[in-house]
């Protein structure tokens, strides 16, 4: 119960201060619809459709969108020696990666949330008959990346060089989550059984207990000096 | 409050090591109830590693520290009798300080939030900035929030990490009376700085920490020029 309520404690403080300043939110989502804009201008187009383009273009712009929120994780618990605070609480660690992890699904979800009417207006998709599908795979996908995220982000906070660090460390482990649901959402645009696009749900799944059990367990030892 | 006659906090064999570098060897320190221990050492004498392994912060390689009968590093409720003070305040200065506490207290498991906190902002004299944005705090009111946020959960166990860092004089006058108030309640108080006359006439006993060994622990001298001298001296030797 103790471990539950700082957990919440801590996400409801970030997302109080992540409210309050915006900056992770603006950046990570004005820099969503810049990279959309660079594909849409930068593209062949006697060549590439926007069609073919758009599910790779989604979740490569998702993946780079949340590194940029991911960033700001932990950095804010470096102000004024914040996480030392944190760390005297008298609760397991894993309530501050439970915490932390929740805060960030939610900074990942709202940016999913801006991030995908600009990608039908700039795409031109149509998504209403796959429409769950892919939030599902959305979802799933922000499961994946901030679970891995949360704890590369702790990891990387008491280097001198976090903000470099960070997308170097962490990119690797996105490649599957961000693989997962690239091939998904290409099979729901193909207008293949939806049986096709489940698999690669069930493997996002999968990917997804892995790394938060994996996460839960190595985040005490990232935390101890 | 601790019972006065038994230790609350008993820290035995301390070592700390950094790849080959030994920060701390061999320590063992038992502080009780209403005493002001004050720690005192060159830099890179192991003071701060010291401190990090008495909150809890840091494990040590060997050795253990229990507080208040709970072993530090292993039962994480044995930071609940702990509070740390530091130069760097611990608080967000995009909360206000009303928001820091009740988030403290959170972490805390505390019950009576709102009264506690009202409470916690009377005693350091925070009631009328209470919902002002920390980050607009004077260097001596973010330090009065710090000692709030520090002791909101009525921790038997105050260690304060040079606590008097940028503080001006009324504002070091103000911590050095806040402290005493805490000495005479019985709270436990260590406290590590590089200037001994900030806390002299507050403190009971004085710990020289040389080369991550304890060189001095003893009840505190009357003199403090005196204790300098000898203070030099052992540094030489």
């Amino acid at each position: 119960m103790k471990t539950l309520r700082a957990a919440l404690a801590i996400a409801a403080k970030d997302l109080r201060i992540e409210w309050r300043t915006k900056t992770a939110l603006l950046t990570s989502t004005v820099f969503a619809a810049l990279v959309f804009l660079i594909f849409v201008f930068s593209r062949d187009t006697g060549t590439l459709s926007l069609r073919e383009l758009a599910p790779s273009v989604l979740w490569v712009t998702l993946a780079l969108a949340v590194l940029t929120a991911l960033n700001r994780a932990f950095l804010l618990e470096r102000e004024n020696g914040a996480l030392e605070a944190i760390l005297l609480a008298p609760v397991s660690r894993s309530a501050i990666f439970w915490g932390k992890w929740l805060a960030n699904l939610g900074f990942v979800l709202i940016i999913e949330g801006v991030a995908f009417p600009l990608w039908i207006l700039f795409f031109a998709v149509e998504l209403r008959p796959i429409l769950l599908l892919v939030a599902l795979l959305a979802l799933l996908a922000a499961i994946g990346f901030t679970a891995v995220g949360t704890v590369f982000s702790a990891m990387t906070v008491r280097t001198r060089f976090a903000e470099l660090l960070l997308p170097v460390m962490l990119l690797p482990f996105m490649i599957p989550p961000l693989f997962f649901a690239s091939q998904g959402t290409v099979r729901l645009f193909e207008g293949r059984p939806v049986a096709d696009a489940v698999q690669w749900l069930k493997l996002l799944t999968l990917y997804d207990i892995a790394f938060l059990v994996i996460a839960t367990m190595l985040f005490p030892k990232v935390m101890d000096e | 409050m601790p019972d006065a006659e038994s230790p609350v906090i008993v820290a035995k064999g301390l070592e700390r090591r950094f790849g080959a570098l030994v920060a701390l060897c061999g320590v063992d320190l038992s502080v009780g109830a209403g005493e002001l221990v004050l720690v005192v050492g060159p830099n890179g004498a192991g003071k701060s590693t010291l401190m990090r392994i008495l909150a809890g912060l840091a494990t040590p390689t060997k050795g253990r520290v229990r507080v208040g009968g709970m072993d530090l590093h292993a039962d994480p409720e044995a930071r609940g009798a702990i509070g740390f003070l530091s130069h760097q305040t611990l608080v967000y200065d995009d909360l206000t300080a009303r928001e820091n506490l009740r988030f403290a207290a959170a972490l805390h498991g505390l019950d009576g939030v709102e009264a506690r906190v009202q409470q916690a902002l009377d005693a350091v004299g925070l009631s009328h900035r209470s919902d002002v944005r920390a980050g607009t705090f004077s260097r001596g009111m973010s330090q009065r929030l710090a000692i709030a946020r520090a002791t909101l959960h009525g921790p038997p166990v105050l260690l304060l990490d040079e606590p008097f860092t940028g503080l001006d004089s009324p504002g070091a006058d103000a911590l050095r009376q806040r402290l005493v108030v805490e000495r005479e309640g019985g709270r436990v108080l260590v406290c590590v700085t590089h200037e001994p006359a900030e806390v002299w006439d507050i403190a009971t006993r004085v710990v020289v920490l040389r080369g991550g060994r304890i060189a001095l622990d003893a009840p505190r001298p009357a003199d403090l020029a005196a204790f300098r001298a000898t203070y030099a001296s052992m540094l030489v030797t």
